[in-house]
């Protein structure tokens, strides 16, 4: 029984190191030059956004904010126009990574599941995506709170 | 006495059932792929007039199946059995289908594996002395599939060059008790097979073995060579699983590389669709089946096909307990001359 157990897996492990070698390798250049170029772009359109603010009397914290907000709503409007996962397809972590890929992982299920109903579709199924990122997010700004609080004052 | 069974899986019907007519539909991107000619009906909008993608798939499945009895010039109360299967939970749009359809139904889940695993059963059932005519029909949609199976449709992820693109797309064929063929002479059924692959976005790689098993199984069973077959084809290997299917094959002494092909591999254009490595789907092997295949048979330039469509029995669920991919792969073969 044993033996035949330890046969069985050793026969996966054979036949999974045989596929590795079948599966074609992903042009990594190409790759990180799109992720470099959407992402820079993004990043860089967040940064002009921020300095026009901070040029117009806010102050840091409030420009952040409204640069934030700017950003959200355009990954949302983009994603709703069926625009974004065109984006991310070539740019991958490019257009992840950014506020608004985040924004994009919120608004693609609620879309998605609007045809459910809009309390257990849109909103049960809102947050599928983006709970994880949010339930570890705010756990760990908790934990360094805590550290924080007891170690640093 | 089980006096219709040869060797181990194998059943040899004696007599055999004719498949009779059959049709098929595909979605927009499958219309635009080089099999476009070979398929009756080509939706231009993939929601079909309906107000989600399963009631859409569903209606797809139903007109479908209504178009081929109308084309074996039969009406709904001449069949007595459908046997049908799609991916969704619940096997929402088989039964949605049954519903409008008032013909006896049985649902089978056998993934991507369920055109052939419809037409080996459909077939038992005439050659059992069961029925006349049976229906026996599969659909899958791409938009359906997806929010099942992966992300949402908007999601800007990436996928990787191993991923296939479920195919938009139901075939359905009726059998009958008489008929000039092409008919089913031989159904070999598959066991589940399991090599531990647990990537889901490379299903033709963990689905290869089961495909692997089942052809040899077959070749031993009927005695059958590959030379005897104008066609083998499997449902929905892809580019990956296709090469490593065929290599299995090879090491248990069967050389199979002038006659195979895929389902997956044929409905696509790979490098112009960006369907990475082919299609899948029970509506893969059921579109190619009952749109090219057997409209090639018709017309005598393949007298001996060996379809064998293959299925990935993974959920959601087993997918997130961290389980590996069982696999399947039912083989029917299918000709126009019958030895007597």
């Amino acid at each position: 029984m044993q033996n035949k157990k330890i046969q069985r897996i050793n026969k996966q492990m054979e036949y999974n190191a045989y596929v590795k070698q079948k599966i074609p390798k992903p042009n990594y250049i190409k790759n990180c030059f799109w992720a470099f170029i959407v992402g820079g772009g993004i990043s860089a359109v967040g940064q002009g956004i921020h300095n026009i603010f901070k040029e117009t009397g806010f102050n840091r914290e409030d420009a952040a904010t409204i640069t934030a907000i700017i950003l959200i709503f355009f990954g949302a409007f983009l994603t709703g126009l069926g625009v974004y996962d065109r984006i991310g397809k070539s740019a991958g972590a490019g257009s992840i990574v950014p506020i608004t890929g985040f924004a994009n992982s919120i608004v693609s299920p609620a879309m998605e599941f609007k045809r459910e109903g809009f309390i257990f579709g849109v909103g049960g199924k809102m947050f599928a995506l983006a709970g994880p990122v949010l339930v570890y997010g705010f756990s760990s700004s908790v934990i360094v709170g805590l550290l924080y609080y007891f170690f640093r004052r | 006495m089980a006096r219709k069974k040869i060797g181990k899986q194998t059943v040899k019907l004696q007599q055999p059932p004719s498949i009779v007519s059959t049709a098929s539909t595909v979605g927009p991107k499958e219309g635009k792929g080089p099999l476009s000619h070979y398929f009756d009906i080509i939706l231009t909008d993939d929601l079909y007039g309906e107000n989600s993608w399963e009631l859409a798939e569903s209606k797809m499945l139903r007109e479908t199946i209504r178009a081929a009895i109308q084309r074996a010039d039969k009406n709904i109360v001449d069949i007595e059995y459908l046997l049908s299967g799609d991916l969704l939970n619940q096997l929402m749009a088989a039964s949605f289908a049954a519903r409008d359809l008032d013909i006896p139904f049985f649902g089978l889940y056998g993934a991507c594996s369920t055109m052939s695993e419809s037409l080996s059963l459909g077939a038992m059932l005439i050659d059992g002395g069961y029925a006349n005519h049976v229906a026996a029909a599969t659909s899958s949609h791409f938009s359906s599939a997806e929010r099942q199976f992966r992300f949402p449709l908007e999601l800007g992820n990436q996928r990787p060059l191993t991923a296939q693109w479920t195919v938009t797309g139901a075939g359905a064929a009726i059998l009958a008790a008489r008929g000039d063929g092409p008919y089913i002479s031989h159904v070999t059924t598959g066991k589940v097979i399991d090599l531990g692959i647990k990537d889901a976005n490379n299903m033709g790689a963990a689905m290869a073995p089961a495909a692997a098993n089942t052809m040899v199984a077959h070749f031993e069973d009927t005695g059958f060579m590959p030379e005897d077959y104008d066609l083998i084809a499997t449902g929905d290997l892809g580019a990956i699983g296709k090469e490593i299917a065929e290599e299995i094959v090879f090491d248990k002494g069967y050389n199979i590389s002038k006659v195979f092909n895929d389902c997956g591999l044929l409905i696509f254009d790979n490098r112009v669709q960006d369907t990475h490595a082919g299609g899948s789907g029970c509506g893969c092997s059921a579109s190619v089946f009952c749109g090219y295949i057997y409209k090639e048979m018709m017309e005598g330039r393949l007298n001996k096909v060996l379809l064998i469509s293959t299925g990935a029995l993974l959920s959601s669920t087993s997918a997130l307990q961290g389980q590996s991919i069982p696999c399947i792969a039912h083989a029917v073969t299918i000709t126009n001359i019958l030895k007597h």
